[in-house]
């Protein structure tokens, strides 16, 4: 766990006036995601979807609460909701993340023999990295292009998901909503009271303390 | 206290009944005139945003009839703008588009607003005059074609457009002919627009404060920008001078209707060939509302998507099109970056995006290799968006992407808006599949050209060493992206290469008329919004002058 912004919550400042009522709704509905709720996707497509969303970012494993990523990209994927764009190279998403996890699935029986969510990290980042510079070998990807569903599919909705996440927000120390008070101090190393506090050597403590304050 | 919850209004219309939204106040309704769909109206206008919401006003201003049709829906900033990049998508148009072509275009949020006040809603407001030499670009410069417009006579409707706006910039301005000095403040820089300053001085070059269309003191019922930094995903302040928030407002107490969540689908003309009304879906069904003019204002690609499927037996290419230019020379402006490391806290997410801006390389014509010119100005990515470029854009994924992202406060970039050449080949077409309106999707064709190329690498080269003078380490290049939309019904004064004249208006259909972004024959290196309104601006003069001629 990075330890830049220690003890820094951004959700500290739910009551403040950061935040306006239509955000903390916005902001309660994406923490109530359940993990483990799959509507669109199969159990099968699902294993291998959480076996990918833990190598693409890899989250700390004493995290209490970890980031629903795979739970949010099959939201995405159930509420079926576009961004405006598709690669003429790609299917619409639904279909195009169907048979991209089946290819990837494919992928990795064709190197390893074994399924994707079976095998070591290691690997698993092999298969990827293999996907992501179009070095592949399963026929699934024939019609499919691996680099462009890697790069235009697969690392655009689980990233993007991934950084719409309060816990994604601590880590970088991103201030998080700001409607309606916004932010005073705009000069370099200035921060307002109200914005995340960097660890830098010598000053963890501090960074501690003012981050407990934030809220 | 909490406010009673309105009525979503992705469901369900809020312009009826003889109301709509006052956008300044929660819950609030301002009275609106309503016309039936079997009164012939003087102008049905497609689309609200900087060229459709602009006319509407100003036209409605002169006393013409004016219903205004936007797909999108009726946002109340203050209720309806959540502080959250996820949320606020939907500002933008996300039907499916196909994209294509050797550099296939990034849409929705990058250029493309659904909603009443159109893209306005969710700009950078970045507001600048072109320069004047871009208007006669052919003669002048020698690339691209002239306009059938005057530079000075456009100088005069920026100024309209720059007090209607209430534009915040500075005293002076360093590039071009003189302009007024700006009818606001500029706003104070954020570290990452001193990051730019330092850049420039350390090269020779001039900088500024970036005109803005968002308030640096009070004005009506806009408060002052409070620095919350998310422009881009709609402004919950109301201190941004949207299109939403400023000309429609007047249009509404001019008389206007304004009928959100209303998609148009098709164009009908009558045996003469005149066009006769648009065809129209909105709650749950498809109606026609008369008029003597359509306005076509759904910018780039819904502009010639709906002028090509309102295709008839009289006209089978497309409405407007007997010059086959509808749809073609679709031109966007490179949107390419250099990205740094400071040892310093920059916190770029504080304060508008660009709050600093230097268009050294639109006014210099030595040492280029190309033809056009560029601006840059300093950024301030959102988490999701930075992410964005970090992964999709330079690779990055697992650790070391966790790795990039936490020095998120540490990073500092700086982004041309670059003028591409307008090309043929670049095009917005029908696809064979169906919208959920049952309409044709839109194709976009793009690919840059050589001399594209050669810009883009010259304002890389020279923005890394300005970044590189400033203090940052570990620069890279952000190779991939474009902004804005230009082009697909160009204007001209030859009904051979141009779709409308200058006043607008196409040269095949007396009655039909196309203002948006659509009618720019080349881009320029500066973001398009302000002379779109400049230019609905001249329409709505030109139009009432014909009126007064009996020449409409």
């Amino acid at each position: 766990m990075s330890n830049r912004y220690p003890g820094y919550d951004v959700l500290t400042k739910r009551h403040t006036p950061s935040w306006n009522e239509q955000t903390r709704t916005v902001i309660d509905e994406r923490l109530s995601i359940d993990p483990e709720k799959h509507q669109f996707l199969t159990d099968a497509e699902w294993r291998i979807l959480r076996a990918v969303c833990d190598r693409i970012v890899p989250q700390p494993p004493d995290r209490a609460r970890p980031v629903p990523l795979a739970a949010m990209v099959d939201q995405k994927l159930h509420t079926n909701g576009g961004d405006g764009y598709r690669d003429a190279r790609l299917p619409p998403l639904r279909e195009a993340w169907r048979r991209g996890l089946a290819a990837l699935e494919a992928e990795a029986m064709a190197q390893y023999r074994r399924s994707f969510h079976e095998l070591p990290a290691l690997e698993q980042d092999d298969v990827l990295t293999a996907v992501q510079k179009g070095d592949v070998q399963a026929d699934a990807w024939r019609d499919l292009p691996a680099k462009v569903f890697f790069t235009k599919r697969l690392l655009h909705d689980i990233v993007s998901s991934y950084y719409s996440h309060p816990i994604a927000w601590n880590e970088i120390g991103f201030g998080g909503p700001a409607s309606p008070r916004g932010y005073v101090r705009m000069y370099f190393d200035r921060r307002d009271p109200w914005e995340a506090s960097e660890a830098r050597p010598g000053r963890e403590e501090r960074a501690r303390h003012e981050n407990a304050r934030v809220g | 206290m909490r406010m009673p919850v309105s009525v979503e209004p992705i469901e369900q219309p809020r312009a009826i009944n003889g109301g709509a939204p006052d956008v300044f106040h929660r819950g609030g309704v301002v009275p609106m005139r309503q016309y039936s769909d079997d009164e012939v109206v003087d102008f049905a206008i497609v689309g609200t945003g900087a060229g459709g919401g602009t006319l509407a006003c100003k036209l409605s201003e002169y006393g013409f009839s004016v219903v205004a049709l936007d797909a999108g829906p009726y946002w109340r900033p203050l209720e309806d703008f959540a502080s959250d990049e996820n949320h606020q998508a939907k500002l933008y148009w996300t039907d499916e588009r196909i994209v294509d072509g050797d550099n296939p275009l990034q849409l929705g949020s990058n250029n493309s607003g659904k909603s009443v006040g159109g893209s306005t809603v969710h700009f950078a407001m970045v507001s600048l005059r072109f320069r004047p030499e871009w208007f006669k670009a052919r003669s002048k410069l020698g690339y691209g074609a002239d306009w059938p417009l005057d530079w000075q006579e456009m100088w005069g409707y920026y100024g309209e457009v720059e007090q209607t706006l209430k534009i915040s910039g500075p005293v002076n301005y360093p590039w071009g002919p003189h302009r007024p000095r700006y009818p606001y403040r500029a706003h104070e820089l954020n570290a990452a627009g001193l990051v730019l300053a330092q850049g420039a001085e350390a090269l020779g070059i001039q900088w500024t404060e970036t005109p803005l269309a968002t308030v640096s003191a009070p004005r009506g019922h806009s408060p002052p920008c409070v620095y919350r930094g998310m422009c881009v995903i709609g402004c919950s302040t109301n201190a941004k001078q949207s299109v939403l928030i400023t000309w429609l407002p007047r249009a509404l107490a001019a008389g206007a209707e304004i009928r959100d969540l209303a998609m148009v689908g098709r164009i009908d003309h009558d045996r003469e060939g005149r066009v006769t009304g648009v065809h129209y879906y909105r709650e749950g069904r498809w109606r026609f509302q008369r008029a003597r003019n359509v306005v076509v204002a759904g910018y780039s690609i819904e502009t010639p998507r709906l002028l090509l499927n309102s295709a008839t037996s009289r006209y089978p290419d497309g409405l407007a099109n007997s010059s086959g230019l509808v749809g073609k020379n679709l031109t966007v402006q490179a949107n390419q970056a250099v990205w740094g490391i400071m040892e310093q806290e920059i916190r770029s997410y504080k304060g508008p995006p660009s709050l600093a801006i230097t268009e050294h390389w639109n006014y210099t014509d030595e040492g280029k290799d190309f033809f056009g010119g560029y601006a840059y100005m300093s950024q301030g990515p959102l988490p999701m968006h930075w992410a964005g470029v970090q992964s999709s854009k330079r690779g990055l994924w697992g650790q070391r992407l966790l790795d990039e992202m936490e020095r998120y406060n540490h990073q500092v970039g700086l982004k041309i808006v670059g003028e591409c050449l307008p090309q043929e080949r670049n095009r917005v077409t029908l696809a064979d599949e169906r919208d959920q309106y049952g309409l044709p999707v839109p194709r976009v064709t793009f690919s840059f050209c050589d001399n594209d190329k050669r810009l883009i690498r010259h304002a890389l080269d020279f923005m890394g060493r300005a970044l590189e003078a400033a203090g940052a380490t570990e620069i890279w290049d952000e190779t991939d992206d474009t902004a804005h939309l230009h082009g697909t019904a160009r204007m001209g004064d030859d009904p051979k290469t141009s779709v409308v004249n200058a006043d607008c208006r196409s040269w095949d259909i007396p009655n039909l008329w196309v203002c948006d972004g659509s009618v720019f024959p080349t881009v320029g290196g500066v973001n398009p919004s302000l002379t779109i309104q400049a230019i609905a601006c001249r329409t709505a003069d030109r139009i009432k002058a014909l009126a007064a001629r009996g020449e409409l």
